[in-house]
C-alpha cells in the first residue's frame, strides 16, 4: 500500500516534470523527445489505474505520433533559427498559459464536486457481457454496446488519411506516397527489418486474438502491423503501393465494409442494425476485428508515410 | 424504444457513408457519379423522416444493436433534426450540381487530385452532419464533430496555395481546441450523471458546480467551431480562400453543425434555469458578432471576404434565440417562436449564403477577380447570378417574403414580448448595415458598360441556374410560416410547453 503510494507520487512528479520540460525546452527536436517520453509515462499511469487497454492504446499512439513528430522536427531543424523568430509574442504566450492554467484549475476544483461513489455502468456491462460471449469488457463496449462509435472512429481515420493525401502536389497525385528510400542490403536497418517483422506480425495477431477476452484488440495490433510495415519500408525492402491503386483503397476501407455488412445483416437476423444473432456475437466480432486490424494497420502506416511528394522534393 | 420510422435514421447515416467509401475506392470519373446518385436518395430519405415525424407527432428513435441507453446508443430525430437534415441535403445537392463542371475528372488521363478530394469530401461532410443531427449520445456527437473537422479542413486548402494552407492550419487548431473542450465537458457530465444519453440527461441534469463547468467548457469549445465572436478569427481567411463550392459548404453547413450542438446542449441537456442566466451572455456575444462582423464586412474590398465577414455577423443572429426562449418560458409561454426563429435563421442563412458564395465564384471565374469596385457590367454578363446574389442578400437583410424575414420577425416579436428590447435594437441595426453592403455590391454590378470591354469568358447556364434555384428557395422560405404545423416542436425533449 505504502510502496504503491510512493511509486504513484514519484510517477506523478515525473509526468509533471517531463511535461514542464517539454513546454520549456527551446529546440523542437528536444521537445519532441520529451513529448514521446511523456506519452510512455502516461501509459504507465494507465497501468497504475488498472486500465491496461488504455495503456496499450496510449503506448501505441504515443509511439506513432513520436515517429511523426520526430520526422517533422528533423525536417524543421535547418530552418529552426528562422522559426524561432516567428515565435508568438510574450503577451500571446502568457494568454495561452493563463487559459490552460484556468482550465486545469477548474477541472481540479470540479473533481472535488463529483458524486461519491462515482455513478458507473460497470454492473450493467457485467450483466450484459455474457450475452456477447466476450471475456474483455472493453471489447464488449467497443464492438457491441457502443459499436457505432467504433465504426465511425474507423471512418475518422480514413478521413484523416484523405486529409493528408489532399496536401499532395497536383503533379505527384497517383504516385507512390512518401519519399522513396534506396536501401542497401548490408545495412543494419535492412538486417533489423528482416529480423523484426516476422516476430512483430505474430505478436500483432496474438494481441488481436486475445483482445476478445483479455486486454488487447484490433487497434493496438493494427499499430504494431503499421510499425512493422514502416520498418520494412524505411529499409527499402518494400514499397507502398501508389495512392491511385484501387487495391490499396479497398484495403483501407475493408474493415469498415466488413463492419457495415455484418451490422446490416443484424437487421434481419438479430432485429437491429449492429446487433449480433444469438450465439454468433464472438465469432462475428473476431471477424470484424480481423478486417479492422488490417485496415487500421495500412491506414496508420500510410498516415506516417505521408502524401505522394513526387520526384522534385527528394 | 425503436419507433416504426427508426430504420430511416440508420439509412440516413449509411447512405452518405456508403457514398463516401464508394467515391473513395472507385475514384476517377466514378466518384462524382456515386455522389450524384446518392444525393437524390438522401433527399427522399430526409422527406420521409419529416413526413413520419409530422404524421406520428413524435420523435423517431432507433436503438442501435437493440441495446437500451445508457449502455447502448440511440439515434433520435426530432423536428430540429429533420429540418436540418432536409436543409443539408438540399444545399449539398445544389452545391454538387454547381460543382459538376468545376471538379470534373480530365477525360482519358490519370486521376486528378482536386476532383477526387472534392467528391470524397462532399459525402464526408454529409455523413458528419447527419451524425450530428441524429446522434443522441454526447460521445457519439464528439465523434461526429471529429468527422466534421476532418471533412471540412481539407476543403479549405483544396487548391493548395500557401495562404490557404495557413488558413486551414489555423482552422484545424481552433477546431481541435474546440473538440477537446467539448470532450472534457462531456466527460464531466458522465462523471456526475452516469449517462451520455441526451434523453436521459434531460431529466437528470440540475445546476451545480460540475454541471456549470461542463456547460462552460462544452459551450466554449462549440463556439470556437461555430466561429462566434471573438473566436471567429479563423473563419474569414478559411471561407474566403476555399474554392466557391467548398466555401458554400463551409459557410452554409459546417458551422451550423456545431451550432446545432449548442442548441442540443442548452435546450435539451441543461435545465431552463441555467439558460436563463447564460442566455444573456450567449446573445451578448451574438450581438457583438452582428455589429463587428457587419462593420468589418462594410470595409471589405473583395467580394468573397465581404461574404465571409457577413457569415461572422449572421452567426451572431443564431445566438439571440437563447435569452428569448428562456424569457418566454419564464413568462409561462411556449418558447416555440424563439426556437423556430433561431432554426429558420440557420436554414435561411444556409441557403442564402451558399447561393451568394457560388454567385461570387461565378463572378470571379468570369472577371478573373472579385474586387468590389470593379464589378461594373457583371449584371449584363451574368444576369441570373446577380439576381441570385441579390435574392440571397434580401434573405440576409430580412425582407419579406424571405426566410430571413420570418426568422427576424419571430425573434423580434419574442424580444418585445419578453421586454428584451435591446436585442430587437441590435437586430434592426444589423439589418440596416447588411442592407448597405448588399446594395452597394448590387448597385455596382448593374452599372452598364460597353459590351466590347467585358471579358468573353462564358459561364455554363446550368451553373447560373443552380445558384438562382437555391437563392429563390431561400427567398421564398418565409412562406413555411403559412404551413399549418410547427415542425420544431415535434419530439422536443423536456417539458418546455406550459
Amino acid at each position: 500500500m505504502m510502496a504503491g503510494l510512493v511509486l504513484d507520487g514519484l510517477l506523478a512528479l515525473l509526468v509533471l516534470a517531463v511535461a514542464a520540460w517539454t513546454i520549456g525546452v527551446c529546440q523542437t527536436f528536444a521537445a519532441t523527445v520529451g513529448f514521446t517520453v511523456y506519452g510512455l509515462l502516461l501509459a504507465v499511469v494507465w497501468m497504475r489505474l488498472a486500465a491496461p487497454d488504455a495503456a496499450l492504446t496510449e503506448a501505441a499512439i504515443g509511439a506513432l505520433t513520436g515517429v511523426l513528430l520526430l520526422r517533422a522536427a528533423i525536417q524543421l531543424a535547418p530552418s529552426e533559427a528562422g522559426l524561432n523568430r516567428l515565435r508568438p509574442a510574450l503577451k500571446l504566450r502568457l494568454l495561452a498559459g493563463t487559459l490552460a492554467f484556468a482550465i486545469t484549475a477548474t477541472l481540479a476544483a470540479v473533481v472535488f464536486h463529483l458524486p461519491e461513489p462515482a455513478p458507473t455502468l460497470v454492473p450493467q456491462v457485467t450483466a450484459q457481457q455474457a450475452s456477447t460471449g466476450l471475456g474483455n469488457a472493453v471489447t464488449a463496449v467497443l464492438l457491441a454496446f457502443r459499436a457505432i462509435d467504433t465504426l465511425l472512429e474507423a471512418v475518422v481515420l480514413i478521413f484523416a488519411l484523405v486529409a493528408v493525401w489532399s496536401l499532395a502536389p497536383d503533379a505527384a497525385w497517383g504516385g507512390i506516397p512518401g519519399a522513396q528510400i534506396k536501401g542497401g542490403s548490408g545495412d543494419v536497418r535492412a538486417y533489423l527489418s528482416r529480423l523484426l517483422p516476422p516476430v512483430g506480425i505474430v505478436i500483432a495477431f496474438y494481441i488481436f486474438w486475445v483482445g476478445a477476452d483479455f486486454p488487447g484488440g484490433k487497434f493496438q495490433a493494427g499499430t504494431l502491423l503499421a510499425a512493422m510495415g514502416l520498418l520494412a519500408t524505411m529499409a527499402g525492402l518494400i514499397q507502398p503501393p501508389p495512392v491511385a491503386s484501387r487495391g490499396l483503397r479497398w484495403a483501407l476501407v475493408l474493415g469498415t465494409l466488413v463492419f457495415l455488412a455484418l451490422g446490416l445483416a443484424g437487421m434481419p437476423l438479430a432485429g437491429a442494425f449492429l446487433a449480433y444473432p444469438e450465439g454468433w456475437a464472438k465469432p462475428l466480432i473476431l471477424l470484424i476485428e480481423a478486417a479492422s486490424m488490417l485496415s487500421i494497420g495500412v491506414t496508420l502506416g500510410l498516415l506516417v508515410i505521408g502524401y505522394p511528394a513526387g520526384q522534385a522534393e527528394q | 424504444m425503436t419507433t416504426s420510422g427508426g430504420p430511416l435514421l440508420v439509412a440516413a447515416l449509411l447512405l452518405p457513408l456508403a457514398a463516401m467509401l464508394a467515391a473513395f475506392v472507385l475514384g476517377r470519373a466514378q466518384a462524382p457519379r456515386v455522389v450524384a446518385c446518392a444525393l437524390p436518395v438522401g433527399l427522399l430519405l430526409a422527406l420521409a423522416i419529416l413526413a413520419d415525424l409530422l404524421c406520428s407527432g413524435e420523435a423517431l428513435v432507433y436503438l442501435l444493436g437493440a441495446w437500451q441507453p445508457p449502455l447502448g446508443i440511440a439515434l433520435r430525430a426530432d423536428g430540429l433534426s429533420a429540418a436540418m437534415l432536409l436543409t443539408t441535403t438540399v444545399v449539398l445537392g445544389v452545391v454538387a450540381w454547381f460543382a459538376w463542371g468545376d471538379f470534373a475528372q480530365p477525360a482519358n488521363a490519370p486521376e486528378a487530385r482536386q476532383p477526387l478530394m472534392f467528391w470524397v469530401l462532399l459525402p464526408a461532410v454529409w455523413l458528419a452532419l447527419n451524425t450530428v443531427f441524429l446522434a443522441n449520445d454526447l460521445f457519439t456527437l464528439y465523434v461526429a464533430l471529429e468527422l466534421l473537422t476532418f471533412a471540412a479542413v481539407p476543403l479549405v486548402c483544396l487548391e493548395g496555395r500557401p495562404e490557404t494552407l495557413r488558413a486551414a492550419l489555423r482552422y484545424l487548431l481552433f477546431a481541435l481546441l474546440g473538440s477537446v473542450l467539448y470532450l472534457l465537458g462531456a466527460v464531466l457530465l458522465y462523471g456526475v450523471y452516469g449517462t451520455l444519453d441526451i434523453a436521459q440527461l434531460s431529466t437528470r441534469v440540475h445546476p451545480g458546480v460540475a454541471t456549470w463547468a461542463a456547460a462552460v467548457l462544452m459551450t466554449v469549445g462549440l463556439l470556437a467551431k461555430t466561429a462566434l465572436f471573438p473566436l471567429h478569427l479563423w473563419l474569414p481567411p478559411a471561407h474566403a480562400g476555399a474554392p466557391a463550392a467548398a466555401s458554400a459548404m463551409l459557410s452554409a453547413l459546417v458551422v451550423k453543425g456545431s451550432f446545432f450542438l449548442v442548441i442540443r446542449l442548452w435546450l435539451d441537456v441543461l435545465p431552463g434555469e441555467m439558460m436563463l442566466e447564460a442566455g444573456q451572455w450567449l446573445a451578448g456575444l451574438g450581438a457583438a458578432a452582428i455589429l463587428v462582423g457587419n462593420l468589418v464586412a462594410l470595409r471589405q474590398r473583395r467580394l468573397k471576404l465581404l461574404i465571409a465577414y457577413s457569415t461572422v455577423a449572421q452567426i451572431g443572429y443564431l445566438f439571440l434565440m437563447f435569452p428569448l426562449a428562456a424569457g418566454l418560458v419564464g413568462m409561462g409561454l411556449s418558447d416555440a417562436p424563439a426556437v423556430t426563429g433561431g432554426l429558420l435563421q440557420a436554414v435561411s442563412h444556409a441557403t442564402a449564403k451558399a447561393a451568394m458564395f457560388m454567385a461570387a465564384g461565378l463572378i470571379y471565374s468570369t472577371l478573373g477577380h472579385d474586387r468590389i469596385e470593379d464589378l461594373q457590367g457583371v449584371a449584363q454578363q451574368l444576369p441570373m447570378t446577380v439576381l441570385a446574389f441579390a435574392l440571397g442578400g434580401v434573405a440576409l437583410v430580412g425582407l419579406p417574403p424571405s426566410g430571413g424575414f420570418m426568422a427576424k420577425w419571430l425573434l423580434l416579436s419574442a424580444a418585445l414580448t419578453t421586454g428584451q428590447w435591446w436585442w430587437a435594437a441590435v437586430m434592426v441595426i444589423g439589418g440596416l448595415m447588411t442592407a448597405s453592403y448588399v446594395f452597394s455590391v448590387v448597385v455596382r454590378t448593374i452599372v452598364a458598360v460597353d459590351p466590347e470591354k467585358m471579358p468573353k469568358m462564358a459561364v455554363p447556364r446550368y451553373r447560373e441556374a443552380s445558384v438562382l434555384a437555391l437563392a429563390i428557395f431561400s427567398f421564398l422560405l418565409g412562406c413555411v410560416a403559412l404551413l399549418p404545423f410547427e415542425v420544431v416542436q415535434v419530439g422536443r425533449l423536456g417539458s418546455v410547453l406550459p
